[in-house]
């Protein structure tokens, strides 16, 4: 415990280790929330998901932030609804049989481009009596324009500009243009202002309800944007920090723990086990690692977790397995082996409880700076088209961006957002484990 | 510098026995031939276990075969010639044609009889041709497929890292002179900037040059059409080359340079080094002859292991960059099942990889006094 405070201590002396550890807390922070507020099997649905499940996000939407850096300001999306009591919904009865719901809802457009798209999505409750909607929409300079007049069915989607006969009567095909646009300008601008969505319904049965969710796709989305499929780009980044996190921090330390003790188990007992370990170190150097990797991934299973298994197994017995060889050799001599042999320490006691604990020290700067490396190994490998095909990991992001031409296209955050977080988590890890190195590494220290 | 230990083995070597009353020829040839038979069974079990992978243990057979039944069966109920035949009369020609197309791949026998048969073939170079891929002159032979693609690699992975090589040697020998100054102390902060594969920085470059100043290709080896005359090639393919081969400089330079910063510096502490200095000997002599000299077994292990892996290219970095190299043609196999030009470019890496390690000991006896070659000292 006193030897973790002196390290510790000394780790505060560097300030890219204080960087590092800031980062790797915060990734770590990070993971937790996205485990504890998305269930493993949630992301999963959520990110397979489609159309059903992703159908008010707008398309190949950049994030909300990207208004902070333009001059030209777009329109960020949002959804709103009677269910979440964001548009106010008054019901007054006409008659026994018949009344009226209306739903207002008003919002502030400041925004220097037009919207992609308005949708209304209506839930309606009747028997035989078809509900009846009438939908207005009042600009900023107090114009009222009539958007449509429709009964309405159980679950009823509208669309405002796929709506022929409003584009036949606002006489543009750019019903959005239309209904934002300044009128008084020469150029298509929108009219900044209060803009006010009414929904006058009408039910005509006693317990007859209607509800409307307001689905407003502007250009920008949320904290992430979203991608083709309409996916909030925000879950993948969310939940892609524990899965990178675990392939990176599995794999570096069951390569370095298992590369440890299978070299102080060929090193303590020498002769052919000695010999055995290292011929398979020699074969698995011939081995082309990233080759069998990917053909694992193509005729067998892209399963994120088999990945990792074939990786740890091809890491175990590399080069490494020489170094600590040759430490192990200098200590298996030293007196206190041979005390605890004079005492009659079984074989494994000795591995285990003096020759590998004094390792550990050396090991450390070798696991922390050995993460990053894993950390991209999971993200070339989805960059491939081997990523896992269930699980949101950044790597995915990165393949879908690419798939898709994002770079051709300038959708730059597609693949800068993953590719930053992937980034951070390599430099976290490298810098933690510099200093460390130095720390440990009594040659190091003065250089 | 993990890389040493690669050839680090002669020590472990079984031949490693001191012979007293051998002389000093007799006793390397027995070692070298040692070595030699250790590392051509390394290979062999290496390369074995790459077929039995990149056949799934059997597995791409299956699917071999199956494809064999659809098109051979596709192919004669399409053919109008068949169409008078009997339904029975048909189904006896398409099994004769599938046994036949069968017995011409080699399907006909039991996979590990075949495993063995791909064994030896691999081992005696004997590459064959490829199921599926082809060469962009159409040749099937794995051979041919695999030296096509190898200018493409060679100059990509040969530009970067020879300039990396000798560029990051250079910079830190320079470094090492003046430890401590603030392009030291840079040089220091931004090594961990190495814990990011080029094919990553390749995406920001891609991005800033190509998307967003348009001054470079996105990718590929050269402009759409090729120019016609071989200058304006040659410039064409440097103009493309540029992006991929400064990621892959990028993404090494500063750790490298910090090792054998490092390296030198260590080396520059010995006393012999101070003696040197006392003497007043001129620093550059004292570089070369001091420092860079015993270093020299080190240099070198590091240029070989850096020529073998050329040969490898880099994979993801050529995939994101579309650069026409081994990397990606090996990548397009897997993803055709081509299990020969998988098996074809294991078996050349694996012998270059021997090759390397097996002369690496010749020259560390060159260049190292302190190595006997055959003698248990030798570490």
């Amino acid at each position: 415990m006193n030897a973790f405070k002196n390290t510790f201590r000394e780790l505060l002396r560097y300030p890219s280790a204080i960087f590092g550890l800031v980062i790797i807390v915060f990734l770590l922070g990070v993971a937790v929330y996205a485990l504890v507020s998305i269930p493993y099997s949630e992301a999963i649905r959520l990110w397979r998901g489609g159309e059903d499940v992703w159908y008010q996000n707008p398309k190949y939407a950049a994030p909300s932030w990207m208004n902070l850096f333009t001059k030209k300001k777009e329109p960020v999306s949002f959804k709103v609804g009677t269910f979440d009591g964001e548009m106010t919904k008054t019901i007054t009865p006409a008659s026994e049989e018949i009344s009226s719901v209306e739903m207002i809802y008003a919002f502030d457009y400041n925004y220097d481009t037009f919207p992609q798209e308005m949708t209304l999505y209506f839930t309606t409750d009747y028997q035989t009596k078809l509900p009846f909607a009438a939908i207005l929409w009042i600009t900023p300079d107090g114009r009222e324009i009539k958007i449509t007049n429709t009964a309405v069915e159980k679950k009823t989607t509208y669309r405002v500009s796929q709506d022929l006969k409003l584009q036949k009567a606002l006489r543009t095909e750019h019903v959005m243009e239309a209904l934002f646009a300044d009128p008084n300008s020469e150029t298509p601008r929108p009219l900044k202002g209060q803009y006010q969505l009414v929904i006058t319904g009408t039910t005509f049965e006693s317990g007859s309800n209607m509800d409307a969710e307001f689905v407003f796709h502007g250009v920008l989305y949320g904290l992430a944007g979203t991608d083709k499929y309409r996916r909030d780009l925000f879950l993948p980044l969310l939940y892609g920090t524990p899965i990178a996190l675990a392939f990176g921090l599995v794999a570096a330390l069951s390569t370095a723990f298992l590369t440890m003790i299978i070299a102080a188990i060929g090193t303590w007992y020498g002769g052919w086990v000695d010999e055995l370990i290292q011929r398979i170190t020699e074969i698995n150097l011939v081995l082309p690692f990233l080759a069998i990797l990917i053909m694992v991934g193509t005729f067998y299973s892209r399963s994120i977790w088999l990945m990792l298994g074939i990786t740890i197994l091809l890491s175990i017995f590399g080069g490494a397995i020489k170094g600590y060889r040759a430490i192990f050799l200098q200590s298996k001599e030293s007196s206190y082996i041979e005390a605890a042999r004079a005492y009659g320490a079984s074989n494994s006691r000795i591995i285990f409880t003096y020759l590998i604990p004094r390792m550990i020290p050396l090991l450390i700067p070798t696991l922390v700076s050995s993460v990053p490396g894993f950390v991209f190994l999971e993200a070339s490998l989805a960059v491939l088209g081997l990523g896992d095909p269930v699980l949101p990991t950044w790597g995915k992001v990165i393949n879908d961006a690419f798939a898709d031409g994002a770079l051709y296209q300038g959708r730059y955050y597609w693949v800068l957002e993953p590719a930053v977080l992937l980034m951070i988590t390599g430099f976290g890890f490298a810098m933690l484990g510099f200093a460390l190195d130095r720390i440990f590494n009594p040659r190091l220290r003065d250089i | 510098m993990s890389a040493e230990s690669l050839t680090a083995n002669t020590e472990s070597a079984p031949a490693a026995k001191r012979g007293f009353g051998n002389s000093a020829a007799m006793r390397m040839v027995k070692y070298m031939g040692l070595r030699l038979l250790t590392m051509m069974v390394t290979i062999t079990i290496g390369v074995y276990l790459t077929i039995l992978i990149a056949n799934m243990g059997g597995y791409v057979d299956t699917i071999m075969r199956n494809e064999i039944r659809d098109s051979t069966t596709q192919a004669i109920l399409a053919n109008p010639q068949f169409r008078n035949l009997t339904p029975e009369a048909k189904q006896e020609l398409i099994q004769k044609k599938i046994a036949s197309e069968e017995k011409r791949r080699g399907l006909d026998k039991p996979f590990a009889i075949r495993s063995v048969n791909y064994l030896r073939n691999a081992l005696t170079l004997n590459l064959g041709r490829a199921m599926y891929m082809t060469s962009d002159h159409g040749s099937k032979e794995v051979r041919l497929i695999i030296l096509e693609r190898l200018p493409a690699t060679l100059l990509l992975a040969g530009t970067s890292q020879l300039l990396l090589f000798f560029g990051s040697i250079f910079i830190a020998l320079s470094l090492s002179r003046k430890y401590g100054s603030w392009f030291d102390k840079l040089t220091i902060a931004l090594s961990p900037t190495s814990a990011v594969p080029p094919w990553f920085y390749g995406i920001f470059l891609i991005l800033i040059f190509a998307a967003i100043l348009k001054i470079l290709p996105f990718g590929g080896l050269v402009d759409v059409p090729p120019p016609e005359n071989s200058f304006d090639y040659g410039l064409s393919v440097l103009k493309h080359l540029i992006l991929p081969a400064t990621s892959v400089i990028i993404s090494a330079i500063f750790l490298s340079i910090y090792n054998w910063r490092t390296f030198f510096l260590i080396f520059s502490s010995e006393d012999y080094v101070e003696v040197a200095k006392a003497k007043g000997l001129p620093p550059r002599d004292v570089e070369r002859r001091y420092i860079l000299r015993p270093t020299l077994p080190t240099i070198i292990t590091n240029f070989a292991l850096l020529v073998i892996a050329l040969w490898t290219g880099f994979t993801i970095t050529e995939t994101v960059f579309v650069w026409p190299g081994l990397g990606i043609t090996i990548y397009r196999a897997i993803g055709a099942y081509d299990t020969p030009v998988i098996v074809g470019s294991t078996i050349i890496y694996a012998y270059l990889l021997a090759l390397t390690v097996f002369l690496l000991d010749f020259v560390y006896a060159l260049v190292d006094p302190r190595v006997k070659v055959g003698s248990e000292s030798s570490q």
